[in-house]
């Protein structure tokens, strides 16, 4: 190969970098591993992992995924293609990402979907940016604090040098959602949208019909973030109130996609059709090919980055589409039955779950509003110590709410997804029951710790 | 195109694979908040969604199957132990809000793929948080933004961008806050150092550049380009894009770079999935270390632990719910692992082996280099101009005709400023047998533009559809089915 090249060596083909920029020392690599030795380490890590109970929901759950499904999303020919802008040699990728966008279009009661974008918090933020250009003079967002703080806050951080205000609104804490009767008498100028979960970050259902009227009547844009899973139950966003949302975006990692320590997920977008052309991220459209068969294609590109550079509606350049991938399969062996299954299931061991806990005396609920599958539970012992003695015991009691409100500190926020059995339900309950019972005959102050 | 899968389903027509129905009755909610109308989705068995979606896989060229001369896109094989390793049990399950004591393996993992990082990115340190090389570029302006108003610096609106840029590069800057100047190219491929000077000064808030640059050559006068910068005030920014040319050979740290992003699912061989996930870590000199996104990890009291905004309170902020795309750092991590130091510079030596053996053997069968007199890098451009003068046949028309002789056509039409243009990139995972197999592809195709220019010009003709009417996509939408 270097005869052909006309040179000497390979060190020759680096000749036109400066040779005092040089530098082959990697002291901070370790040196190669085989397979086997890799495999090795990796299965040791994992093992020190462990496998955990878990009922953390709080905007990432576990459910159970079919076998089939990521052995069909890992094949070759999806996990390894490029993006398809060779659409002639990308039709299986592309067929399915039109599929995707039915399957989304119509969880959602939206017109159109687009190909997914990085995960559920920073689309949010595009959903934000989005209604901002569809609205074009008016640069306020209001943001209720029942929006999962990760979202609020990586919204801020994506947004924040664009001129974008985002305005905070705490919620009504005796019912855990949003004060709607607040929300129609709020008096701010220059407001693009407001931002609706449902169901809310505690899990509880908003009045969503009363705050997409109030949000409508101000001229304001409705952007309602969803879990996906929870669709197959609950209202879809295009019924909601009397116009139904305008932009709906989530995180769709309950579609298929392993909890994996955060990532990667996918979020999803969907919209009005006349908002199409404000939307970020990749769009399939189905077209004809000269013989005047059908085909899908890239479409409205002239919106992103690689065509309008500066002038870009986003500079995202990729989807999420090994992750859309496994979701599209899983939404096609679901059904919309399994859907609801998984929906009902998970709901019904929510609340199975709320009431062992709340039976254990010193253990309560904050409010009685109707949850989806997470509610907030109030303990009356020291939460951390309660979180780690759980821990100790191989369950993952749920997230402590102190670090995102301040107000809560002895609130954790559970969820038991279809996953959870009876009996590790009943674990949990026995192993808080008797944390929280020695607390209250073995008060701190008497405890040698 | 092949039926829909919705064309496939029966009313009731359901599978083993989701639960059971029990008790669906859900009778504390009030109907208010209910679904009426099913959604629509198919009602299929098992096996069939099996079959089609294996059969739509067969439709979609990948690196599995096919060779991807795809120029700064670094397609090199992925290694199927990474996949195997991530997708492990205990590594999936685990919750992201799970407590850091739950998870010490997986941290430990990433805590080492971030002290990889910064050796070969000679950076003083690394997050892992961005999801995507974009992202990535957007945290790095921002770093330099945050970097700048701590300083109360507040002069500086610009961003310099070099017009063989990305996309990306201006995009970002925008989204940052900041007006974009462009730097043209000198037409021996480097950054126009006159122009550069000319439009430099107080309002300059940092340099984005890539390099080896998109036109396939390093930019020899990088050193001059980081002190003009630096003594002008503002940062510069590494675009991570062609690291695979000289991962473990030369360190963008050294180079004068503050802060680059990383595009591990080039450099690093992580999927690329159909158009993602990608995945793009930060690396940064001390200058702009407060700076990086939450959250980070670090080893505190002999534990890995996560870093959030109280431990970091001058951080931008956080740009994913969790830890970014924590399953492709773990592919990248072990990926990293199985080159080892050893196996870093040869990936830059065989690219650029592969890379200048294609240029060679190319500018023999007639092809015009866009830059002739130079090393190729990664990656070279060469230019079907003359070929479209003489015969009518565009670099699109080649590019489809590459299709029809099993390759996949090389990114087309980027660098912008070059005409009719294929950037060449075939990384060092391709075979000398596969090389000169697209070399025969290429030539053949070149003599048929002037043998039979309408076959090309109508190409492709062997793939599962003919040339799609992009104009007719975008005029009527049909984005969901049924319209």
């Amino acid at each position: 190969m270097l005869a052909a090249i006309g040179a000497d060596s390979i060190d020759d083909l680096f000749e036109e970098i400066p040779a005092d920029l040089i530098n082959t020392n990697l002291d901070q690599v370790p040196p190669g591993l085989d397979e086997m030795e890799l495999r090795r380490l990796v299965h040791q890590r994992a093992r020190a992992d462990g496998q955990y109970i878990n009922f953390i929901g709080a905007g990432a759950y576990e459910h159970h995924i079919p076998a089939a499904v990521w052995q069909v999303a890992t094949r070759g020919e999806f996990y390894s293609a490029y993006t398809p802008y060779q659409a002639e040699a990308s039709q299986g990728t592309l067929q399915l990402l039109y599929e995707y966008q039915t399957m989304m279009a119509s969880l959602t009661g939206m017109d159109v979907s687009n190909a997914s974008l990085y995960d559920g918090a920073s689309a949010l933020a595009e959903a934000v940016l989005m209604a901002v250009r569809a609205q074009r003079k008016a640069s306020r967002i209001v943001m209720p604090d029942t929006v999962h703080p990760a979202y609020r806050a990586v919204t801020q951080t994506i947004v924040g040098d664009q001129g974008i205000e985002l305005i905070s609104i705490e919620h009504d804490t005796d019912r855990g959602v949003i004060d709607s009767d607040a929300m129609a008498s709020l008096d701010a100028e220059d407001v693009a949208a407001l931002v609706i979960p449902q169901p809310n970050f505690f899990g509880n259902l908003e009045d969503i019909d009363a705050l997409t009227n109030i949000a409508h009547e101000k001229g304001w844009l409705v952007i309602a973030v969803v879990n996906p899973i929870s669709l197959a139950m609950l209202k879809p966003p295009g019924e909601w109130g009397d116009a139904g949302a305008d932009i709906v975006i989530g995180e769709g990692q309950p579609l298929g996609i392993p909890l994996s320590s955060g990532g990667p997920y996918f979020g999803f977008m969907c919209c009005r059709q006349k908002l199409v052309r404000q939307m970020p991220g990749r769009l399939i459209g189905r077209t004809l090919d000269m013989d005047g068969k059908p085909g899908f294609t890239l479409t409205l590109q002239a919106r992103e980055q690689h065509i309008r550079r500066s002038k870009a509606t986003s500079n995202i350049c990729t989807n999420q589409g090994l992750m859309v991938t496994a979701a599209t399969i899983y939404m096609s062996l679901m059904g919309n039955s399994g859907l609801q299954t998984v929906a009902n299931a998970s709901h019904a061991n929510t609340r199975i779950l709320v009431d062992k806990l709340t039976a254990i005396d010193g253990v309560e609920r904050v409010n009685d509003s109707t949850f989806f599958h997470e509610c907030v539970i109030r303990i009356n012992v020291p939460l951390d110590d309660a979180v780690r003695a759980l821990e100790a015991q191989g369950i993952v009691a749920g997230l402590p709410l102190g670090k995102y409100y301040p107000a809560m500190q002895d609130c954790l926020l559970v969820c038991a997804t279809e996953l959870r059995t009876e009996q590790e339900m009943d674990d949990y309950a026995l192993h808080l029951e008797s944390i929280v019972s020695k607390r209250r005959l073995d008060p701190p102050s008497a405890q040698k710790m | 195109m092949s039926n829909l899968i919705f064309e496939k389903s029966s009313p009731g027509r359901r599978n083993a694979a989701p639960l059971h129905p029990g008790e669906t009755a859900a009778d504390d909610i009030n109907d208010r908040f209910k679904r009426g109308t099913p959604a629509l989705l198919p009602e299929v068995s098992e096996m069939q969604a099996v079959r089609h979606y294996t059969q739509l896989s067969q439709k979609n060229f990948s690196i599995d199957t096919h060779f991807y001369p795809l120029g700064s896109c670094t397609m090199k094989y992925n290694p199927r132990i990474c996949n195997e390793l991530a997708m492990l049990p205990a590594l999936a399950s685990r919750h992201p809000a799970a407590p850091s004591t739950t998870g010490q393996g997986f941290l430990a993992c990433m805590h080492e793929l971030q002290e990889i990082l910064k050796d070969v990115a000679g950076m003083k340190a690394v997050s892992l948080a961005p999801m995507a090389g974009a992202q990535g570029e957007f945290t790095g302006i921002k770093m330099i933004r945050a970097y700048h108003d701590a300083r109360g610096d507040d002069a500086r609106q610009e961003i310099l961008v070099p017009d063989a840029a990305h996309g990306t590069n201006p995009a970002t800057a925008v989204m940052c806050g900041y007006k974009v100047r462009e730097i043209p190219t000198h037409e021996n491929g480097d950054v126009d150092i006159d122009a550069l000077k000319a439009a430099i000064g107080p309002q300059t808030a940092g340099l984005m550049l890539t390099n080896p640059s998109t036109l396939g050559v390093f930019d020899r006068g990088i050193t001059e380009i980081a002190g003009l910068v630096h003594a002008a005030g503002g940062l510069l920014y590494y675009d991570g894009a062609n690291l695979n040319a000289i991962l473990g050979k030369v360190k963008p740290g050294d180079m004068g770079f503050d802060v680059i992003h990383l595009n591990l699912h080039k450099t690093f061989s992580t999927p690329h999935g159909g158009g993602g996930p990608g995945s793009g870590p930060v690396g940064v000199g001390e200058r702009l270390e407060p700076y990086l996104p939450v959250p980070r990890i670090a080893m505190q009291n002999d534990e890995y632990c996560l870093l959030d905004m109280d431990e970091c309170p001058h951080s931008i902020g956080r740009l994913s719910a969790f830890m970014g795309n924590a399953g492709i750092l773990l592919r990248a991590w072990i990926y990293a692992r199985q080159l080892g130091r050893e196996g870093m510079p040869r990936v830059a030596e065989y690219a650029t082996l592969n890379a200048n053996y294609l240029k060679a053997r190319l500018e023999q069968g007639d092809f015009e280099m866009a830059y002739p007199e130079r090393r190729a890098t990664h990656e070279f451009i060469l230019t079907l101009k003359q070929e479209k003068s003489d015969t009518g046949v565009t670099a699109m028309d080649f590019a489809k005709r590459l299709l029809d002789k099993g390759h996949h056509a090389p990114t087309t039409y980027f660098p912008l400023l070059i005409p009719e243009c294929f950037l060449i990139e075939p990384t060092e995972t391709e075979s000398l047998e596969d090389l000169d197999s697209f070399i025969t592809a290429m030539n053949e195709i070149r003599l048929e533009c002037y043998s039979d220019p309408d076959t090309v010009k109508t190409a492709p003709h062997q793939m599962p559809v003919r040339r799609l009417d992009d104009v007719r996509a975008a005029r009527k939408l049909d984005l969901i089915w049924p319209e």
